[in-house]
C-alpha cells in the first residue's frame, strides 16, 4: 500500500503547540450545533487516540481526563462521564501503541474501532446506571465512522511533520 | 547506599496507577453529580472555560443564518406579511371576545374570593443548539443566570410548553424537554378537567399519560393543558394531544400515548417564564387614599390598645 509506505518516512518531531491546536479544532467540531445527527463521530476521541498511539511519551491519561471534563461541561452530560471514558481510552491506546503501528492503516483502524467502541460502551454503562435511556444501536455507528476516518486523520495530522522531499540530494536520510 | 536510575529514565508513576487515580476521580465526580448535585460549582467553572469554544463553534452557523436572512427575497417577505395579516384578522375575533371574557373572569374570581392570577415575568431567549448528549433530551438557550434565568423555570414557545430549565450557567442555560425520560408535567384534560401526570417518553419524542385507570374518560385527540398545581408551569398552557389509547383488560391502567404540541425544530425563539409574578404598580398616593390609610392605622391602634391596656 503506497500510502502505508509513505507513512514510514522519517518524521520531524511534533510540536506541543500543534498537538494543542488539533485538540482545540476537534473540540470545536464536537461543539458545533449538530441537530440530531445520527452517527456523528467523536473527533476529540479520535484525535486523542491518534496522539496516544503516535506520541505516547507526550500524551498522558491526565490530558485525556481534562479533555473529557471539557466535553462533559460543554455537552451538559453527566460530569465525569467523558473524563472516565477518555482516561480508559488513553490508557488502552498508550498500552497498545507498539502493536498498532506495525499494521497497515486499515488494520490500525480496526484496532481503533475496538478502542472507541470500548469507550462508548463505558459511557453507555455509566449513563444507564445513572438512569438514562438507551439511545438505540445507531449510537455505536459513531465509532465505526470515526474508525473509518483513521487513515485520513493519520494523513492530515502527520502533515506538518513530513520533511520536504528532494531538498538535498546528498543528505543521508 | 542505594542506587537509583538517573532522573531522565524516570517516567513518574506506572500507567496502571495513573489510570486508577483518574478513573477513581471521574467516578467520584459522577457520583457527586448524579446523586448529590455537589459538583455544580465545578461544572459552572468548567462550563465558563468551554464557553468561548462554544461561541466560536456557533459563529459559522450564525453567520450563515444572518446572511440567508439578509438575502430573503421580497416575494417571501410579502407572502409572510399577507399570512400574518390573515392570521391577525382571525385572531382579532378571539381578542375582542377575550376582553369581555377577562373582565367576566375577574368578576367571577372576585366573587369566589380567589386570588387573582397574576402574569409572570418572562425572558425572551433563543435556542442555540440541541444537546449532543444522546441519553437525554435537552436544548441549550443563549440566556443564563446573568440574564435572570434560574433552574426550575418553565420554557414555552408560541404554541405550547417546551420544558423546564434544569441548569443555568452564567451565560447559557440547559432546558430539559418534556419528552425527556426524567421529566414529569402535571396536566389537565381540557374537555373534562381530569388531572394527570405526563411522563416523558425518552427517545421516541412522545409522552405517556401514566397511571390512568383503564376506564378513565380520555379519548383520542383530547388536548392536555398544564394544571398549574405544581407552581412551576402557569395553568392552561397547551402541552400535548392524545394520539393513541390502548385499553387492555389484563392491566388495570390504560396505555395512553401523547404527542407534544410544541417542537424544538419549529421555532428558535422561546420564552422563559419566571416564577415571580409581575405585581401591579403601587397605588399613587392621593388625598383620599392617604386618609383611608391613616384611618386604617388608627383603627388598628384602637383595636390593639384595649388588649394591651
Amino acid at each position: 500500500m503506497s500510502f502505508y509506505e509513505q507513512s514510514q518516512r522519517i518524521l520531524s518531531p511534533v510540536k506541543a503547540g500543534y498537538m494543542a491546536l488539533t485538540f482545540v479544532v476537534a473540540l470545536l467540531f464536537n461543539l458545533l450545533p449538530w441537530r440530531d445527527v445520527i452517527g456523528l463521530p467523536d473527533m476529540l476521541a479520535l484525535v486523542l487516540t491518534f496522539w496516544c498511539v503516535h506520541e505516547p511519551r507526550r500524551m498522558g491519561i491526565g490530558v485525556a481526563w481534562v479533555l473529557g471534563l471539557l466535553m462533559d461541561a460543554g455537552n451538559g452530560a453527566l460530569l465525569g462521564q467523558h473524563a472516565f471514558a477518555y482516561a480508559v481510552l488513553a490508557f488502552a491506546a498508550i498500552g497498545l501503541h507498539r502493536r498498532i503501528l506495525w499494521f497497515s492503516l486499515w488494520r490500525q483502524a480496526a484496532h481503533v474501532l475496538v478502542l472507541l467502541l470500548g469507550s462508548q460502551l463505558l459511557m453507555l454503562a455509566v449513563r444507564l446506571a445513572a438512569g438514562g435511556v438507551f439511545p438505540g444501536y445507531a449510537y455505536f455507528a459513531a465509532s465505526a465512522i470515526a474508525a473509518a476516518l483513521w487513515p485520513t486523520a493519520t494523513y492530515v495530522l502527520l502533515l506538518p511533520q513530513r520533511r520536504r522531499q528532494g531538498l538535498d540530494e546528498n543528505r543521508p536520510i | 547506599m542505594d542506587y537509583q536510575p538517573p532522573p531522565f529514565f524516570s517516567r513518574g508513576p506506572a500507567p496502571l496507577v495513573r489510570l486508577g487515580f483518574f478513573v477513581s476521580l471521574a467516578v467520584l465526580l459522577m457520583v457527586l453529580d448524579a446523586r448529590f448535585r455537589y459538583a455544580e460549582s465545578l461544572r459552572q467553572a468548567v462550563a465558563l472555560l468551554v464557553y468561548p469554544f462554544q461561541r466560536t463553534a456557533l459563529a459559522p452557523v450564525e453567520l450563515f443564518s444572518a446572511t440567508s436572512e439578509f438575502f430573503t427575497t421580497q416575494v417571501a417577505l410579502t407572502r409572510e406579511n399577507d399570512e400574518l395579516k390573515a392570521k391577525r384578522l382571525l385572531a382579532a375575533n378571539d381578542l375582542l371576545t377575550l376582553q369581555a371574557l377577562r373582565a367576566e373572569n375577574a368578576q367571577l374570581r372576585r366573587l369566589l374570593d380567589a386570588r387573582e392570577r397574576l402574569p409572570r415575568k418572562s425572558t425572551l431567549a433563543e435556542i442555540l443548539y440541541q444537546g449532543r448528549d444522546p441519553f437525554s433530551r435537552k436544548v441549550v438557550l443563549d440566556k443564563g443566570s446573568q440574564q435572570g434565568v434560574q433552574a426550575g423555570q418553565a420554557v414555552i414557545d408560541d404554541i405550547g410548553v417546551l420544558g423546564q430549565v434544569t441548569r443555568a450557567h452564567l451565560l447559557l442555560s440547559e432546558v430539559t424537554l418534556i419528552t425527556d425520560k426524567e421529566q414529569r408535567t402535571p396536566v389537565q384534560v381540557v374537555r373534562n378537567g381530569l388531572r394527570a401526570i405526563l411522563y416523558g417518553g425518552g427517545d421516541r419524542g412522545t409522552l405517556d399519560l401514566s397511571w390512568m385507570a383503564a376506564n378513565a374518560d380520555i379519548q383520542a385527540d383530547d388536548v392536555l393543558v398544564t394544571s398549574g398545581i405544581d407552581g412551576t408551569y402557569p395553568a392552561g398552557l397547551p402541552v400535548a394531544k392524545v394520539s393513541r389509547i390502548e385499553r387492555d383488560a389484563a392491566y388495570s391502567f390504560a396505555k395512553i400515548i401523547c404527542v407534544p404540541t410544541a417542537g424544538t425544530d419549529r421555532n428558535r425563539q422561546v420564552l422563559v417564564l419566571s416564577r415571580e409574578a409581575i405585581l401591579p404598580p403601587p397605588a399613587v398616593e392621593s388625598e383620599p387614599g392617604a386618609s383611608s390609610l391613616s384611618k386604617q392605622k388608627a383603627r388598628q391602634k384602637a383595636r390593639i390598645s384595649p388588649g394591651a391596656g
